[in-house]
């Protein structure tokens, strides 16, 4: 029997029921407070944040809000901390407190999974399976560099540079907090870290962690708060080095701030990356590789490959593909344990989102979404996607931050070539090719920091990440993550 | 015949399995997804020892196991070597269950066209409903592709109005790369089912090579139109893993596959673990094995 | 008595592989420490500055994708012709105020670190690369690749040791540069230029302007196209200038000092790393 016009009917009469993770054992507090000198501390004026819960729009709890005097405080107390205790240990023992860092994490993984899902709206797959793993893994693995710095680079002795303050986005707090604190801990220096103030609960948790770790008060010092908060940090004269996480828009900001000042810095910013799909591609594994680099997160990661280029001789395949693959994709609560797209992380991006969304339609840019039902109330966005769009269209050339593709068509390797690097960004990329020249060959070519070849948005603690061009500078991982922490000395200084 | 354009990605496959098994399975989809699975059993014994017994008592239990349990459904067919199909038919009288037959020199296919043809022929004369043969792996491996083409072609015209299931014995294929040309070369020269394995060999089943069997079976029907069955085979024996192949398959082929004239588990064991469950999921208490005959 | 009439140099730049005026065709007087001669330098504009921006950028792609094992070899051969004319150097070093000793030193010393730096081209690599065993079935790399364009301004205390320790290592790394030369001390751009151009430097790869810092860090570090400044010097003006610039399109920039060129203990492979960017692939391991 022969089918006219065949296609898939993927919205099967056999459905999932709800599979919500239990939320039994979890506590969250009525209000949180800072981290200083070892102490949970309301802030001097004893102002508060309330923490929304982007899936239900709900107060979840409120966080105190530090202003300039708690700042003052938090970075005394990290110098006290660097000149006492911390930079007199042995670096071995520094070394066991990250070890049992890493180890407290995995211990209360579930419930720091739980609540990075309901602070900031990511789907429990992704929190219980990645984020919370990961983060661990970054703590175990500097633990060990702490006394082994000086194999790190060759003819130079490393020293600490001081007290650190680290700035991190809302779209995986723990981890960016873990990718933060563990090369600088295990570098010797002291901190001071501001969580994004939508997204700040996992790394008040942590703090708990770290106190219960025995940490000497002030090695780590938390402070919530938004972007004046994280300007008041930047421009601390106590301050020694900057690490920056977040747009390319504040990098340069953070930039000219500190111009002149003779600061260390390192800035990991935004993305726009091109995913290139060769016609000789394991094309169902590239389907794959698509969604993973668009929809992981909500679309809410820096190195998203939010621009795919498919060899003209396989698009309409890929396209198809990629549409039937949108709609097996479950939108909704992020507790669910089906859920593969959970909550946009707050109201303001997700207007941001749909700005785009009609920037790209009046552009004259083909939508297709997916026939996902989203919920009634929450902060939502269904998987989206753009064809018929080229470089000059804005919703190709600006990071939007969110689950939204726009997909190009293309002929030859240099012209994709060209044509990736056709942005002022240079974080990631990605190719899909059965060929191995080929894959050297756009490796090779693509300017950007990261490239996953017949993958996509893979991490690892061993793995530098950081961007060319506007992307950033400097490298969160590996041998190279330690260099933003440390001076490097010849054996004569 | 060429061999497949369609490249697979062996990490890729395992990754995407991966997700796929993380979906959580709870409630009233999970009894749906049981009693889906129950009626998709290809009840198996394939044994040298066989016996006209014990292909009646597995009629039987083919027949009855549901009776117990009222609103199952009865499984799809009893699976049985060739020169046991007459004593199947004849208890199997009456009922819906199909007879299927293994046929071509099973397990090996090491024997000639002839032969197979043969075989084939008097299975269906003695009135199986269907035929599972295996394709000639030393042939594939060889690069002897039409060879291989050809034998199923033939194969498919001696089976006349029975169904046929090709068993490409995945694993002795080695790559995913191999699976999916041979699915489908299979399905190009006549395949009405693709079946992963005899059982015979180990591994048999896999969710990685079921998967690729799946895409191919999509691609197939996107390009000609023909809606091709798939038969995971052998190692699959419990409940969770029969879900864990439903929920593959709903996010792969979608609706039209959910059901026996298009997904069969080829198995011995795994009826009575589904049934286990099903009373666990009735009943909120765990069951014991000694409680469900085990032939 | 020599009647002859001696044939002076017209001091020029060099952009594009090719030796230049100024396009506005403007010259500043240099006068010779010793006030007894004077030289007319060309006084670069912006538009030079954006010239060889093009030029070096335009030579990019070119230069970085030569094999280590190349670049190696025509820094050598920068090394074999400056030596050659050693002699030229050297009287160029003493009409800018040098003693025989000290300005002999001086070629010698910038020889010794063309030779040093192309020995590195093949190696820094293999030493600040890696392998990194990520927990997951993928093979996962880190190479190191040139920042891109990098914009130089050259020590103002040395005319050529100094602007030769900033554009080895640059050079090694798989770079083009466009530097403007020691304001103070500009005699032996001209030379350099002939030695680059003779050493089998493509055209583009290497720029080099004279004029005034004053004038030129504006365009130096604003230019969207130069992706890295490398800044020799301690002018707290200056440095605020170039880093609040640099931000417009999040450049890199280096902040050196004499230490960083003026002896043998300042000759290191990080140097080099300055204009890297370090690039990361991930691969799955399969069949």
């Amino acid at each position: 029997m022969t089918i006219e016009n065949p296609s898939l009917n993927l919205q099967a009469d056999w459905s999932y029921d709800p599979a919500p993770q239990s939320i039994e054992h979890v506590t969250i507090k009525d209000s949180y407070e800072l981290f200083i000198d070892g102490k949970f501390t309301s802030s001097k004026d004893g102002s508060y944040r309330d923490n929304i819960n982007p899936a239900t729009e709900k107060t979840l709890t409120k966080v105190a809000e530090a202003g300039a005097e708690d700042v003052e405080r938090a970075v005394e107390a990290a110098r006290q901390a660097y000149e006492g205790p911390w930079s007199k240990m042995p670096a071995a023992e520094r070394g066991k407190f990250l070890f049992r860092i890493a180890r407290m994490i995995q211990e209360r993984s579930r419930e720091l999974a739980i609540i990075e899902s309901m602070d900031g709206g990511k789907p429990i797959r992704e929190s219980r399976d990645i984020d919370i793993p990961l983060a661990a893994a970054h703590f175990f693995y500097y633990a060990g560099w702490s006394d082994k710095l000086d194999y790190a680079f060759p003819g130079r002795q490393a020293q600490s540079i001081g007290v650190a303050a680290q700035i991190i986005p809302w779209n995986f707090p723990l981890l960016m907090a873990a990718w933060k604190l563990a090369p600088a801990l295990a570098a010797g220096n002291t901190l001071v870290l501001k969580p994004a103030e939508t997204t700040p609960l996992t790394a008040l948790i942590l703090a708990d962690i770290l106190r219960e770790a025995g940490l000497p008060p002030g090695v780590v010092n938390i402070v919530t708060g938004d972007g004046e908060l994280g300007r008041q940090l930047v421009r601390h004269p106590g301050v020694d080095k900057i690490a920056f996480t977040g747009s390319t828009v504040v990098g340069k900001e953070i930039m000219r701030a500190l111009a002149g000042k003779g600061k260390r810095f390192t800035l990991e910013l935004g993305g726009k990356a091109a995913n290139i799909i060769f016609a000789d591609a394991a094309i169902d594994q590239a389907i794959e590789g698509i969604v993973n680099s668009i929809f992981f997160n909500q679309g809410h990661v820096c190195c998203a490959g939010s621009r795919l280029f498919v060899e003209e001789s396989v698009a309409q395949e890929v396209t198809q593909k990629l549409r039937e693959r949108m709609e097996t994709l479950i939108v909704g609560d992020p507790l669910d344990k089906n859920t593969d797209i959970g909550a946009i992380n707050s109201i303001d991006q997700l207007k941001r989102i749909q700005a785009y969304v009609e920037i790209g339609k009046q552009e004259g840019g083909e939508l297709y979404q997916s026939n996902c039902i989203l919920p009634d109330t929450g902060y939502w966005h269904a998987p989206t996607l753009f064809t018929n769009v080229s470089q000059s269209h804005r919703i190709v050339q600006e990071e939007i931050f969110g689950p939204v593709l726009a997909v190009q068509t293309f002929r030859t390797v240099d012209e994709v070539i060209d044509k990736a690097n056709n942005t002022p960004y240079g974080l990631s990329g990605g190719v899909w090719t059965d060929k191995g020249a080929k894959i050297f060959k756009v490796t090779r070519n693509i300017r950007a920091g990261v490239i996953w070849a017949n993958t996509f948005n893979k991490f690892d603690p061993v793995s530098p990440f950081g961007g060319y061009k506007e992307s950033g500078m400097g490298r969160e991982g590996g041998v190279e993550g330690l260099l933003p922490y440390l001076n490097l000395k010849t054996n004569t200084q | 015949m060429a061999l497949s354009e369609t490249r697979i990605d062996q990490i890729g496959v395992q990754e995407r399995v991966a997700r796929l098994q993380s979906r959580s399975i709870k409630n009233d989809s999970k009894i749906e997804a049981l009693t889906l699975a129950l009626s998709m059993i290809d009840l198996t014994t394939l044994e040298g020892s066989d016996s006209p017994n014990k292909v009646r008592q597995l009629c039987y239990k083919a027949t009855h196991l549901h009776e117990n349990f009222p609103g199952l459904p009865h499984v799809a067919a009893i699976c049985v070597y060739a020169p046991m199909i007459g004593t199947a038919k004849k208890a199997l009288q009456g009922s819906e269950v199909k007879v299927a037959a293994v046929a071509t020199a099973f397990p090996s296919g090491m024997t000639s066209l002839k032969t197979k043809l043969d075989e084939v022929k008097i299975a269906v004369q003695d009135g199986a409903d269907e035929i599972d043969m295996v394709i000639s792996r030393g042939r594939f491996l060889s690069g002897d592709y039409d060879y291989v083409a050809e034998e199923i072609n033939k194969v498919k015209e001696a089976c006349g109005s029975a169904h046929l299931k090709v068993i490409l014995e995945t694993g002795e294929l080695v790559t995913l790369d191999n699976v999916r040309a041979a699915s489908e070369i299979a399905m190009t020269a006549g395949a009405d089912f693709i079946k992963t394995s005899t059982g015979k060999i180990q591994p048999a089943a896999t969710p990685e090579v079921t998967l690729v069997m799946m895409q191919a079976i999509r691609d197939f029907y996107l390009k000609h139109g023909k809606q091709v069955g798939l038969k995971p085979a052998g190692g699959i024996s419990k409940s969770k893993q029969a879900i864990q192949y439903l929920v593959m398959l709903r996010e792969t082929l979608g609706q039209d596959w959910l059901k026996p004239d298009l997904f069969r588990f080829g198995a011995s064991s795994l009826a009575n673990d589904i049934l286990m469950q099903i009373v666990k999921q009735n009943t909120g208490i765990y069951q014991s094995t000694a409680y469900f005959s085990i032939d | 008595m020599n009647d002859r009439m001696d044939v002076r140099k017209t001091h020029k730049m060099f952009i594009n592989g090719k030796f230049a005026r100024s396009e506005s065709d403007r010259t500043y007087n240099w006068t010779t420490p010793d006030n007894k001669d004077s030289i007319n330098i060309c006084h670069a504009s912006r538009k030079d500055f954006r010239d060889s921006v093009s030029a070096a950028k335009n030579a990019l792609s070119g230069w970085s994708a030569r094999t280590a094992y190349n670049r190696a070899q025509i820094i050598y051969r920068c090394a074999e012709i400056l030596e050659g004319r050693s002699a030229q150097f050297i009287e160029e070093l003493r009409a800018q105020g040098l003693n025989t000793e000290d300005a002999t030193e001086e070629v010698r010393q910038t020889i010794d670190l063309l030779v040093y730096y192309a020995g590195w081209a093949d190696k820094y690599g293999q030493l600040f690369s890696s392998v990194n065993p990520v927990a997951a079935p993928y093979f996962n790399f880190t190479v190191l690749e040139a920042t891109g364009v990098v914009a130089i301004i050259a020590p103002q205390e040395s005319g050529l040791l100094g602007i030769i320790a900033a554009i080895a290592p640059t050079l090694v790394g798989g770079n083009t540069c466009v530097a403007l030369i020691s304001q103070d001390h500009p005699l032996c751009a001209s030379s350099l230029s002939e030695t680059l151009h003779t050493s089998d430097v493509p055209a583009g790869v290497v720029n080099l302007l004279t004029g005034f810092r004053s004038e030129l860090i504006e365009p130096f570090s604003t230019h969207m196209e130069v992706n890295a400044l490398l800044y020799f010097g301690e002018n707290n003006d200056e440095i605020t200038q170039i880093e609040t610039n640099a931000a417009e399109n999040v450049k890199r920039v280096s902040i050196c000092t004499n230490q960083d060129w003026e002896d043998k203990s300042s000759l290191s492979p990080y140097a080099i790393l300055r204009t890297q960017e370090s690039k990361t692939t991930w691969h799955p391991i399969g069949f």
